[in-house]
């Protein structure tokens, strides 16, 4: 079996191309900001990026410039207010124009859950009454085979590459995440190629003694890369709280194309990798954004032989 | 009975009324902000058996912290169950699980539909807003739905920008002759008023002013002609007890 480490470099040099479809997931938690820092350092363009809650990330990413269209479900920073960058790239035009494609969250769930299985589409209870059909044809309503009425059904989604973070995984790629699932799974399975960034590289004994925890298998994982802290300022459950006071000063920086700009050529550009961005944030912030303990009881899987 | 208190601020009326509404409730749907604080007030007062559900994948969440989103990873440390966002959605929302939803927005119409996506025409919007989120499938999939906002003319419109989430549609039974499986909108709690919706013709109506708001006030903060309940209530003042437990407990820090 192949090693499929990669540094963060190698991997978004080798995966992601100008032009393709990138989904790099996670709700809330387990936004992998390092992999789109990296995206922006390799000055990508006219990718066209999915995620359900765009998120600061894909703030920076379209404000780089990488991005020419946007599939997505929610808009905000969360718990905070606006995402500046996108909303001048929607309402003005800056950088540059930027094509939305807006679900529900169901529906984007939908789209990933046909995706990952290979389904024409995927049928759900919504969008009944809603507008959101009218400004995107991909969701239509058909008539239930079963004589049960109408109901909303969504396109497979199919992005070339999702970027996935998670708290461990072996160097095969076998991934465990415990926490918000969101749609992690979903968005591996759907997806052509798969990177998946962790906070640790396992032993292979480690993933194999929890196997219920397993949520991408390596078989479907192209490249894995250990990026500690590659999350941040979103978070990871057990490893780091989300850093808060980054996501408020967010909604400052943004708002002025020059400081966003400023604030991309400290922490982005004038940053080499994934090492140097924990260095620079410092051990104060670490210490900041550390959790207490909470452990789960240990499980009996039994020796069987 | 805790005696009623004098000096509060209309946030936390508001989260009192949601609080009281949720009484007797099993599974509440919960938003960030206001809602959260109400629904964990709930837990604590008139409904000790209610489960918070979120739509980032939680079930039964009991945080230590007020979380800064609906996201936050107080909800998963000690929640009953914390599924992937496919299972909520299809096994806890569209399954019928969710009793009580709480939602809000930029607009709402008299038969309570919602906009959450632009201010302007969507194509060339004057304000962005964040869009659905799980909105549109809550407002159908729910049992009932009770709306959190804060009245203004500019909230309370004669006509949607867009309809991000159906309330009544048309109104009459227009609703359920689209066939939507929640009873839709139930509650309006704003910080001057609550309203419900006529069992018929299912249109916004004022049941109760809250303390030392008059009917001209609310008349003035709402873009079409309302209809109110021949008898107005007025909404009971936070008692002493529900103030502690949101300024002692639950937001200690005030940031609501």
């Amino acid at each position: 079996m192949t090693d499929k480490r990669l540094s963060m470099h190698d991997a978004i040099a080798e995966y992601v191309h100008d032009e393709m479809s990138v989904a790099i997931e996670g709700f809330t938690s387990f936004i992998c900001f390092a992999a789109g820092h990296e995206i922006i350092r390799q000055r990508r363009r006219n990718l066209t990026l999915m995620r359900m809650t765009p998120d600061l990330i894909y703030d920076q990413m379209v404000a780089a410039g990488v991005a020419s269209k946007l599939i997505f479900s929610y808009l905000g920073n969360p718990g905070v207010g606006s995402l500046h960058c996108l909303r001048r790239a929607i309402e003005d035009g800056v950088p540059g124009p930027l094509a939305i494609e807006e679900y529900s969250h169901y529906g984007m769930v939908g789209r990933y859950l046909a995706g990952a299985s290979r389904l024409p589409f995927y049928p759900l209870r919504s969008y009944l009454g809603s507008d959101m059909p009218s400004v995107n044809e991909q969701i239509k309503f058909v008539e239930s085979p079963y004589g049960d009425g109408s109901i909303a059904v969504v396109p497979p989604l199919h992005p070339d590459l999702a970027i996935i973070h998670a708290q461990r995984a072996d160097n095969q790629g076998n991934t465990q995440l415990w926490g918000l699932l969101g749609v992690q799974k979903e968005a591996a399975f759907a997806a052509s190629k798969v990177i998946v960034v962790v906070e640790e590289i396992v032993e292979e004994a480690v993933i194999r003694a929890d196997p219920n925890r397993t949520l991408i298998p390596g078989l479907i994982v192209d490249a894995v890369v250990h990026a500690p802290y590659g999350a941040h300022p979103s978070y990871v459950q057990g490893y780091y709280d989300r850093d808060n006071v980054f996501y408020l000063e967010w909604d400052k920086i943004s708002r002025d194309p020059q400081s966003t700009q400023a604030w991309l050529d400290e922490w982005v550009y004038g940053v080499a990798d994934p090492a140097e961005y924990v260095r620079k944030l410092g051990k104060a912030t670490l210490e900041r954004i550390k959790p207490g303990s909470a452990l789960a009881a240990p499980i009996e899987y039994g020796e069987y032989k | 009975m805790s005696q009623t208190a004098t000096k509060y601020v209309p946030a936390e009326m508001m989260i009192v009324a949601a609080a009281r509404a949720l009484a007797g409730a099993r599974t509440v749907f919960v938003g960030v902000g206001l809602p959260n604080i109400a629904c964990n007030l709930a837990r604590r007062t008139v409904a000790p058996e209610l489960e918070l559900i979120y739509e980032s994948g939680v079930y039964g969440a009991q945080p230590a912290r007020l979380p800064l989103s609906i996201g936050d990873p107080t909800l998963v440390t000690g929640a009953t169950a914390v599924v992937s966002m496919a299972d909520l959605f299809g096994l806890y929302l569209q399954r019928g699980l969710v009793e009580v939803a709480l939602l809000g927005g930029a607009q709402i119409d008299r038969f309570g539909n919602l906009n959450t996506s632009v201010i302007g025409s969507y194509s060339a919007p004057k304000t962005r807003l964040p869009g659905s989120g799980g909105a549109c499938e809550i407002a159908v999939n729910a049992q009932r739905v009770f709306y959190i906002m804060y009245l203004k003319r500019r909230a309370f419109v004669e006509q949607l920008d867009f309809m991000t989430s159906p309330g009544y549609l048309s109104g009459g039974n227009a609703r359920q002759q689209q066939g939507l499986p929640g009873h839709g909108p139930q509650l309006v709690i704003t910080d001057k008023a609550l309203f419900n919706f006529d069992s018929a013709t299912h249109e916004m109506q004022l049941t109760s002013l809250h303390p030392g708001v008059t009917l001209a006030e609310v008349e003035a903060s709402i873009a079409w002609k309302l209809k109110h309940t021949e008898t107005l209530a007025e909404t009971p003042a936070p008692t002493v007890e529900e103030l502690y437990q949101i300024r002692t407990e639950l937001d200690p820090t005030g940031m609501y």
